[in-house]
C-alpha cells in the first residue's frame, strides 16, 4: 500500500512542475538567506572570540554557511529539472538524475533541521566557554607586554564598555585577580609590599576595578578604588553604590546576547526547513508521477504519485535487505556453478531409494 | 543658428524618448537619495543637539529634504511627459506647459548647485556652534541634579567614548572647570578646603579627567587623577605618555565627523545636479524634435532637435528685451524698442 498516493492528470502534472519551478527559485533565495545568516553569526562570534575559551561554537555558523551554499546549488538544479518535467520528452534527460537528486535533497533538508536544532542546543557549551574565557581574560588583563595576550586588556575594556557589564559574574571578580602589572607597582613602597605580603600567592589584590566598569548612568564621578569601603568616599551611600558601576556580569550579558541572536536565527532556519520540506514533498510527487507515466507508456494518461511505494515498514525492510545483500556480494553461496543439494532434491533421492527395494 | 542641432527620424525620436524616460527614473531615485540624506543629517544633528547648546542650524538638512521631494516630483512629471511623447495625441496635452516646465527645471538645477555649495560651506558656522556648545556642556557636567541638565554628564561621557576624544581642544580643558559636584566634596576635609581656597572663583579644580577620557588601548590601568604629577604614579612621565587618555579634542573629532558627512552629501548632490542637467537637456531635445516635424500629420517624418533655438547671445538678448518690455508695461515705445533689440 503506497504512502500518500495521489492521482495526477497531465494538466495537473504540468501545473505541479511549474509551481515547483517557482518554489525552487524561492528556495535559492532562502538558501542565500541561510548563507547570509551563517556569515552574520560567524562575524558576531569572531568579534568576541578572545573571551571564549573554545571555538566549538563555530560549528553552528559553519554548518549554516555550507547548508546555505548547498541549498542554492541543489535548488538551482531542481528548478532546472522541474522546468523540464513539464514536458515528458525533456524529462527523459533527467530520468536517471531524479532519484539521486531527491535523496540529496532529503539529506540536505535534514542538515537544515540539524542546523536549526544546533542553534538552540549550543547554550550550555557557550556558557562554559564564556566562563573559562572571561576568567582567563581577567587573569591576563595585566599582561599587555606578553605577545599573544597584549590585546586582552583592550578587548575586555571594550567589552565592558559596550555591553555595560563588569567582571565574570559581577564586579567583585576583579577583587580576586591582580589586574595591575608589576611593571607599574613601586616595589619600594611599604603600602605595596604590605599588600603583596598579605596575599598567599604574592599577588597585588585590591578592592578596585578598571575604568571600563564605570557606569555612565552614575550621577557622580566614577569611584574605582576602594569600591566596597563606604567610608572612604564622601556621601557614598547605598544608592551611589548601586549606580556607580555596571552591576551585571559579562558572562550573563554575552550569553543573553548570543542566545538572542541564535534563537532568531534558529527560528528563521526552522521556517526555511519547513519550506524546504514542502519543496521536497512536491519534487517527490513529481518524480514518482513522471516515472509512472513513462511506465504506462502514454504521456497523456493519468498517473499516480506517492511518497513511498510500499508502506513505511516494507520500505524499511527492503532497504535493509539491500544493505545486507550489498555486504554479501562477495560470498560464494549464490554461485550457480556449485552443486548445492536442496532439500527437495534430497527428498527425491530418499523416496527413490525407498522405492527401489520394493520393485526388486 | 540653433545650439547643438541634431536631426531626428522616428526611430531616433523613439530611442531618445525611451532613454530620457529611463534617466528620469534614475533621477527619481536620486531625489529619494537626496531626501534620505537630508533626513539622516537632520537626525544626526538632533542626536547631539545637546552638545551644540540646542543652537544648531537645521537650515541645510531642511533644504536637502525639500530639494529631494521637489526633485522626485519634477522627475516623475518629466518621466510621464517622456512616456507620453511617444503618442502624439497624449503629447499634445502636455505641449503648452512644457516650455514653462523646462524654464522651471533650469532654475531648479541652479538651486541644486547652490545647495551643493552650501553643503561644503556650512562647516564654518558649525565649527563655532560646536566650540560654544562643548564649552557649556563641560561646565554643566557636574549638574546631574539640575532639571534640564541632568543628562549632560551621560551625553558627554558617551560622546567622549564614542568619538575617542577628551575635552574641547584637549584633555587639559578639564583642568579648568569644576567637574565634581559640591554634593560629593567633603567640605570638612583640609585638602578640599585648601583647593577651594587657592582658587579665585572658589571652584574645586584639579588635574584630573573623567573616566570617559581613558584610552582602552593603554598598556597600563588608566591614570585619571594627578595627571601632571609624575611622582604620584610609578614609572609615569606625563610629557611622554601617549596612550593614557585620548589626545584628540572633541571639537576636532565632531567637526571632522560632521564635515566628512557634509562633504559626502555635497559630492552626491553635485552628481545629482549633473544628472538633472542631463535629463533637462534630454527633455528639451524631445520637446524641440516633436515641435519641428516636417509634416505635422505624419508621425514618421523627420525633425530637428536643439538645446536653444537661437545662439546663446541671441537668446540672452531676447530674454533681456522681453524683460524690458514687461517692465515698461503698456507704453507705446514697447513695439519700437523690441524691433531695435532684435536687429542688433
Amino acid at each position: 500500500m503506497a504512502v500518500g498516493k495521489v492521482t495526477f492528470t497531465k494538466a495537473e502534472r504540468e501545473k505541479l512542475a511549474e509551481v515547483l519551478w517557482l518554489l525552487n527559485w524561492i528556495s535559492v533565495v532562502t538558501g542565500a538567506i541561510l548563507f547570509g545568516l551563517g556569515l552574520f553569526l560567524k562575524i558576531e562570534i569572531q568579534k568576541w572570540q578572545e573571551v571564549m575559551s573554545d571555538q566549538g561554537i563555530l560549528y553552528v555558523p559553519h554548518m549554516l554557511i555550507s547548508t546555505g551554499l548547498a541549498a542554492c546549488c541543489i535548488n538551482f538544479l531542481g528548478g532546472k529539472i522541474c522546468l523540464d518535467c513539464a514536458d515528458t520528452n525533456k524529462f527523459l534527460r533527467w530520468k536517471l538524475v531524479m532519484m539521486p537528486y531527491v535523496v540529496c535533497t532529503f539529506f540536505f533538508t535534514s542538515c537544515v533541521l540539524a542546523g536549526a536544532l544546533m542553534c538552540y542546543s549550543i547554550r550550555s557549551q557557550l556558557e562554559e566557554s564564556l566562563f573559562l574565557g572571561l576568567r582567563n581574560a581577567m587573569r591576563y588583563y595585566k599582561d599587555t607586554d606578553t605577545p599573544g595576550r597584549c590585546y586582552l586588556k583592550r578587548t575586555l575594556d571594550l567589552l565592558q564598555i559596550q555591553f555595560h557589564c563588569c567582571g565574570n559574574t559581577g564586579y567583585r571578580d576583579w577583587f580576586q585577580v591582580q589586574w595591575i602589572s608589576n611593571r607599574y607597582l613601586d616595589m619600594t613602597s611599604s603600602a605595596v609590599v604590605d599588600r603583596l605580603r598579605n596575599n598567599v600567592e604574592g599577588k597585588y589584590l585590591m578592592d578596585g576595578v578598571p575604568f571600563s566598569c564605570c557606569s555612565t548612568f552614575s550621577p557622580r564621578p566614577c569611584i574605582q578604588q576602594q569600591v566596597s569601603n563606604s567610608s572612604a568616599h564622601f556621601n557614598y551611600d547605598q544608592q551611589s553604590q548601586q549606580l556607580n558601576l555596571w552591576r551585571r556580569g559579562c558572562r550573563q550579558t554575552l550569553l543573553d546576547h548570543y542566545t538572542g541572536i541564535m534563537q532568531s536565527i534558529g527560528l528563521t532556519v526552522l521556517l526555511i526547513w519547513l519550506f524546504e520540506l514542502l519543496v521536497l514533498t512536491g519534487v517527490r510527487y513529481l518524480q514518482t508521477a513522471m516515472e509512472n507515466v513513462l511506465r504506462l507508456g502514454d504521456p497523456e494518461s493519468e498517473s499516480d504519485g506517492w511518497i513511498l511505494e510500499n508502506s513505511l515498514a516494507e520500505t524499511a525492510r527492503s532497504n535493509f535487505n539491500i544493505i545486507k545483500n550489498l555486504g554479501k556480494c562477495y560470498q560464494i553461496d549464490d554461485d550457480p556453478n556449485i552443486n548445492v543439494p536442496t532439500a527437495a532434491a534430497e527428498q527425491e533421492v530418499l523416496s527413490q531409494q525407498v522405492q527401489i527395494p520394493v520393485t526388486s | 543658428m540653433a545650439l547643438m542641432l541634431v536631426k531626428f527620424d522616428l526611430k531616433k525620436r523613439v530611442k531618445l524618448a525611451q532613454t530620457v524616460w529611463f534617466m528620469y527614473w534614475f533621477a527619481v531615485m536620486a531625489g529619494v537619495l537626496v531626501f534620505s540624506m537630508g533626513l539622516f543629517f537632520k537626525i544626526e544633528l538632533r542626536k547631539r543637539s545637546e552638545l551644540m547648546d540646542n543652537n544648531e542650524s537645521h537650515f541645510l538638512p531642511n533644504l536637502l529634504i525639500f530639494m529631494g521631494l521637489v526633485t522626485c516630483g519634477i522627475n516623475a512629471f518629466g518621466g510621464k511627459v517622456c512616456y507620453d511623447s511617444l503618442d502624439p495625441t497624449k503629447f499634445a496635452k502636455w505641449k503648452p506647459m512644457l516650455k514653462t516646465f523646462l524654464v522651471f527645471c533650469v532654475g531648479f538645477n541652479a538651486l541644486l548647485i547652490v545647495t551643493a555649495l552650501l553643503c561644503f560651506l556650512m562647516r564654518i558656522p558649525l565649527q563655532f556652534t560646536l566650540a560654544e556648545g562643548l564649552r557649556n556642556g563641560m561646565r554643566y557636567y557636574k549638574d546631574t541634579d539640575t532639571p534640564g541638565r541632568c543628562y549632560m554628564k551621560r551625553t558627554l561621557d558617551l560622546m567622549q567614548m564614542e568619538f575617542r576624544c577628551c575635552g574641547n581642544d584637549n584633555y587639559r580643558d578639564w583642568f579648568e572647570i569644576q567637574w565634581v559636584s559640591n554634593r560629593y566634596l567633603d567640605f570638612s576635609a583640609k585638602e578640599v578646603k585648601d583647593r577651594i581656597g587657592s582658587n579665585v572663583d572658589g571652584q574645586y579644580l584639579m588635574d584630573g579627567v573623567p573616566f570617559s577620557c581613558c584610552n582602552p588601548s593603554s598598556p597600563r590601568p588608566c591614570i585619571q587623577y594627578q595627571m601632571t604629577n609624575n611622582t604620584a604614579h610609578y614609572s609615569y612621565d606625563h610629557y611622554t605618555e601617549e596612550l593614557n587618555v585620548w589626545k584628540r579634542g572633541c571639537r576636532d573629532a565632531l567637526l571632522s565627523y560632521y564635515g566628512g558627512m557634509m562633504n559626502t552629501i555635497g559630492a552626491l548632490v553635485v552628481l545629482v545636479t549633473m544628472l538633472e542637467v542631463a535629463v533637462t537637456i534630454g527633455l528639451q531635445y524631445v520637446n524641440s524634435s516633436l515641435s519641428t516635424l516636417a509634416n505635422p500629420e505624419d508621425p514618421e517624418s523627420e525633425s530637428e532637435g536643439w538645446i536653444l533655438e537661437k545662439t546663446v547671445k541671441e537668446t540672452f538678448t531676447d530674454i533681456m528685451a522681453k524683460m524690458k518690455a514687461m517692465g515698461k508695461g503698456s507704453k507705446v515705445e514697447e513695439g519700437g524698442e523690441a524691433a531695435v533689440a532684435t536687429e542688433s
